[in-house]
């Protein structure tokens, strides 16, 4: 797509230079090199290499802050998304974090004659089955334990959470042991290719279990099926995060929270809230547990403020200085901050250990928050 | 149908590896072709994003070589070296690509044997396992 479509599909022609996604930006708060307006401006006036060439545009964390203000709704989140593609083919990337780690291994999970091993975690006291009406969308949690359990986050515990809820009101999930990633960050970083195989694999496979529900507990992965797959694949079942599903049990009365006595916030990611607009349901369940406390930061719901770097890619100094803030934020209102998203609390998790110290706060997923509630959080 | 031919991707070390590999070949021994040496200044500098894109390129091994411990020419390089590949052997497994494939071994630049040797155990190992799943031969 050439950077005039671009402008044309998103809608850019609209912008009035008003600065708003500028002054809302968290990255340009912090870099000041970084100006969403800008980027607009020189697609507008036709400096097509200055854009593509310009590191910015792998800076932007798609968080649709910008987006959501703008008064001319010129979709920016979009607008990045296509120029991302189109520096791609020109031969411009990002900065990988993780040294690119992590996009290889969706590439490689492209291949279709992959077999994978990737349900080690599934304990005995955890039920699961291969084929039936609910499924349960793990996404790339087992590869985060494998990589981030040397800074102290087991993202393994999202997934034991979520099986041990769904047992305990009567479900035992499918969990497939040959899915794929969701193809998350190879589609917001402009490998489309490699996107496709990936999302025509992962239908073809819940299709094959005859899946009527999928669950998820990553938000990215929640997504992606929901607004991306559409144009690649048709999907016949019913997509659902994990927060919406209880929300709905506990107002067929069928879930028995015990009581748990903290105050925690929470954080809102960004593709469950500014993407999707689920922000109720989380809120909903946390505040059903006994003697629990939700106190709001700062900036929350359609405020809030990201986790400082997305897609794996230009995580930096600004990330770091924008992860601090909003770590700040949360101590002002809790000790514990509650986290529907595996990536926030990566990235969150990571700051704290920085070299500059700041105050500790718990980060905590909300499916082990709400299995903790339920009485399930101590086996393993 | 002709015999399959695996192709190996070995990273060698400049100051003892790859040195080890040239005793090897000095000294004449004989080691199977199939493997493709990659000189690098330390084996402290191979990302594991070399060893997941050789195999994204369809190596049927990988083979990460370096100096022994505590004889790493950059103090303590091969220290690295070594939390990579534990994660990245885990990894592995759990792509499926099978964490045999992968293969850490210390060699120094007088242990040409250990290196021809080396070779030989992996090319017979791969042999009987078959290609790698994201080999070409298996796309075909």
């Amino acid at each position: 797509m050439s950077l005039e479509n671009i402008v044309n599909e998103t809608k850019a022609y609209y912008c009035l230079e008003c600065g708003k996604c500028t002054g809302s930006c968290p990255i340009s708060r912090v870099n000041k090199g970084y100006s969403p307006r800008l980027t607009v401006e020189k697609a507008l006036l036709g400096f097509d290499k200055e854009l593509l060439a310009d590191g910015g545009i792998w800076s932007c964390m798609t968080c649709n802050l910008c987006k959501d203000r703008c008064p001319s709704n010129v979709d920016y989140t979009k607008f990045i998304r296509y120029a991302r593609a189109e520096a791609l083919k020109t031969g411009y990337t990002g900065n990988c974090t993780h040294g690119g780690v992590l996009s290889s291994l969706m590439r490689i999970m492209g291949n279709p004659n992959l077999k994978q091993d990737r349900l080690g975690w599934v304990s005995d006291n955890l039920k699961i089955s291969e084929k039936g009406d609910i499924l349960y969308f793990t996404g790339c949690l087992p590869y985060f334990e494998t990589l981030f359990k040397d800074i102290g986050v087991n993202s393994l515990d999202i997934a034991r959470s979520t099986v041990k809820i769904l047992n305990r009101i009567g479900i035992k999930p499918v969990v497939m042991p040959d899915e794929r990633c969701c193809g998350h960050d190879l589609f917001w970083t402009g490998d489309l290719e490699n996107f496709e195989k990936i999302a025509k694999l992962n239908v073809g496979l819940i299709r094959g279990t005859g899946a009527k529900k999928v669950i998820f507990s990553c938000p990215e992965c929640y997504r992606t099926f929901k607004q991306d797959y559409s144009e690649y694949v048709d999907m016949d079942f019913e997509l659902v995060h994990i927060s919406e599903f209880l929300a709905e049990k506990i107002d067929e009365g069928k879930i028995d929270f015990g009581s748990l006595e903290e105050d925690v916030t929470y954080q809102d990611p960004c593709r469950l809230g500014r993407h999707l607009g689920v922000y109720d349901p989380p809120r909903k369940v946390i505040s059903s547990i006994q003697g629990i406390g939700l106190i709001e930061m700062e900036h929350s719901r359609e405020r809030s403020i990201c986790c400082g770097t997305s897609t794996w890619t230009n995580c930096d100094r600004f990330s770091e200085q924008i992860q601090k803030e909003r770590l700040k934020e949360a101590k002002a209102a809790a000790d514990t901050l509650i986290t529907a998203c595996p990536k926030c609390q990566i990235h969150l998790s990571c700051a704290m250990k920085s070299k500059t110290p700041i105050d500790e706060v718990k980060i905590k997923d909300f499916s082990v928050l709400v299995a903790s509630a339920m009485g399930l959080g101590d086996d393993p | 149908m002709k015999e399959f031919d695996p192709k190996i991707v070995a990273f060698c070390c400049n100051w003892c590896s790859y040195a080890g590999a040239d005793l090897a070949g000095v000294s004449r021994m004989q080691y199977p072709p199939n493997v493709r040496i990659i000189k690098v200044m330390c084996s402290g500098r191979i990302d594991p994003l070399f060893v997941l894109m050789s195999f994204l390129e369809g190596a049927d091994a990988v083979l990460v070589t370096g100096c022994h411990i505590g004889d790493c020419h950059y103090i303590d390089a091969n220290h690295k070296t070594k939390n990579r590949f534990e994660f990245l052997k885990e990894m592995i497994a759990e792509l499926g690509i099978g964490e045999e494939r992968l293969r850490l071994e210390w060699i120094s630049a007088t242990e040409g044997e250990k290196f021809a040797d080396m070779v030989k155990e992996t090319v017979e190992k791969i042999k009987k396992m078959g290609p790698s799943p994201l080999s070409p031969k298996v796309m075909q």
